[in-house]
């Protein structure tokens, strides 16, 4: 593809299946307090490629 | 759905569903902004009356573009269907099971900050110290309500918690000295405004702290705005020193410096590179969580003042990148090929369900931002929670169900936001918070091209 490149991202829909374990980190505990993003959060069930 | 944004010479196209990220050229920029509800032939006169002059731009190539879109889309890459309505669905009906405390060990701080949203400390009630045996009850019973989870999180707060320190670090060694036996990984963390820094706490901190919030406002003249100690006095001088020594001997255990930004600081950048110039190389900076008639409060005319900021911040953070002196914004870090699943992503914080803050006295609240007020009182420690339809209700709220977040491109970033936010804004831990919203979108477009640009 010329005009499109696509970066490598964990694909949402997959991790329907391999998701859900719940280990990973409260939200907002431990940095901001005050807002709610989840996006910088690492998965504790995806190992570092 | 498609969000495509331009950050200066970056054309970004983010696939919400998938969570695919795509870096393309005007053309095909202008195409996918086009492709649902444009007619192709349109699309394609539209191309060549624009971009008709260069070379690389003909009927052919046009229909090359189409082919790649076409082919993304087969691979779920782009304009991947929604279908994660029912996991939102069966989220609400989830038996949650707690995961982290906030354990307010101080309810009562040696600084005077007047735009403190736990009113200088105590929540507008008493003030008052967390005992050992009541912190001890609180670690007990999260273990006990803890189910399956093997990592659970403690975060020391207040007030100001070294104002209770023996009993912070008599709480980390009990709770090391049964986390085995239970199965249980406890991170222990703690935030603090620093006047209570001593070589004990570094070293004890630098042992046993899975992370560590530093708070200090940026320069000297926005810190000691609001930062102050009972008697007026600016902390600066104070803190900044030692919170220099805490870091230099933290290794490369995780920390925060956090900043709070207020109207008095549209031109919070200043304070967040003045702190990078301190030598902190994690940062933090949030808007202020205050009253609308507070003087403090962000107003609509400092929005756009704000949302330059958070772009200038994007562009200052890939230049330092760039000369070797780089540092993380919170709001900007995005783990994008091992970041959130889905189910995190709609759910979010674990507010009243999976996260609860604890009282000096041992009485339950769905997060710190509730403590203080009776009607979000859950329970005790001791007979467990009581108001289960609070409870539920928390469990009901995601990005699924508020209505203000269905044909949001950031959904599955913020996860429909705070819910004290909403209920500070709306009346409703339901609803949103509008104003954070934009925020939230400009940070995240920021932080796109932020990671991208690094990527480059």
């Amino acid at each position: 593809m010329t005009r499109i490149v696509t970066v490598n991202t964990r694909d949402l829909s997959k991790s329907v299946k391999e998701g859900g374990c719940g280990e990973c980190q409260t939200s907002c505990q431990s940095a901001c307090k005050t807002s709610c993003g989840v996006a910088n959060q690492a998965c504790e069930k995806v190992e570092k490629k | 759905m498609i969000h495509c944004f331009k950050f200066d010479d970056k054309n970004i196209v983010l696939d919400v569903y998938s969570g695919s990220i795509h870096m393309v050229d005007d053309v095909a920029f202008d195409i996918i902004s086009m492709y649902e509800d444009t007619p192709r032939d349109e699309i394609k006169t539209l191309i060549l009356e624009k971009y008709g002059d260069r070379d690389d731009v003909n009927e052919d190539e046009i229909e090359e573009c189409f082919g790649d879109i076409e082919e993304l889309k087969e691979q779920g890459k782009l304009f991947a269907p929604d279908k994660y309505e029912k996991i939102a669905i069966d989220l609400t009906k989830k038996n949650y099971t707690l995961k982290a405390l906030c354990l307010h060990v101080a309810h009562t701080c040696n600084l005077n900050c007047s735009y403190c949203f736990a009113a200088q400390g105590n929540f507008h009630g008493e003030r008052g110290l967390m005992s050992f045996e009541t912190g001890k009850r609180a670690i007990d019973f999260l273990i006990e309500n803890s189910g399956y989870h093997k990592n659970l999180d403690i975060d020391f707060f207040g007030g100001e918690p070294l104002m209770n320190w023996e009993v912070v670090k008599q709480l980390v060694k009990y709770g090391r000295s049964i986390e085995k036996e239970a199965g249980k990984n406890i991170r222990f963390t703690l935030t603090t405004n620093g006047i209570g820094i001593t070589d004990d706490v570094i070293d004890f901190c630098n042992e046993e702290m899975h992370n560590v919030v530093l708070s200090l406002d940026g320069r000297k003249e926005t810190n000691d705005r609001f930062r102050v100690d009972l008697k007026g006095n600016g902390s600066y001088d104070t803190i900044v020193p030692k919170f220099q020594k805490f870091v230099s001997r933290r290794g490369n255990k995780s920390y925060y410096m956090r900043g709070t930004f207020t109207h008095f600081n549209t031109d919070f950048v200043e304070d967040i590179l003045h702190m990078a110039d301190l030598g902190f190389k994690e940062l933090s900076m949030e808007p202020v969580v205050a009253s609308p008639d507070s003087p403090s409060a962000l107003t609509q005319e400092d929005l756009p003042v704000i949302l330059a900021g958070y772009e200038r911040l994007a562009r200052e953070m890939m230049k330092r990148n760039k000369e070797g002196n780089g540092f993380t914004f919170y709001h900007y870090m995005l783990d994008l090929d091992c970041g959130p699943c889905i189910y995190k992503r709609i759910s979010g914080c674990g507010a009243g369900t999976e996260y609860l803050a604890v009282t000096p006295w041992g009485d339950l609240y769905p997060c710190h931002q509730f403590v203080g007020d009776d009607k979000f009182k859950m329970g005790n420690i001791y007979d467990g929670i009581k108001n289960t339809d609070l409870r539920n209700e928390f469990a009901q709220v995601n990005c699924y169900s508020r209505e203000g977040c269905k044909e949001c491109w950031a959904k599955l970033f913020c996860s429909g936001g705070c819910a004290a936010n909403s209920y500070h804004a709306q009346g409703s831990i339901s609803g949103i918070y509008e104003y954070g919203c934009e925020l939230f979108r400009r940070r995240i477009e920021c932080a796109l091209a932020v990671k991208l640009d690094n990527l480059e």
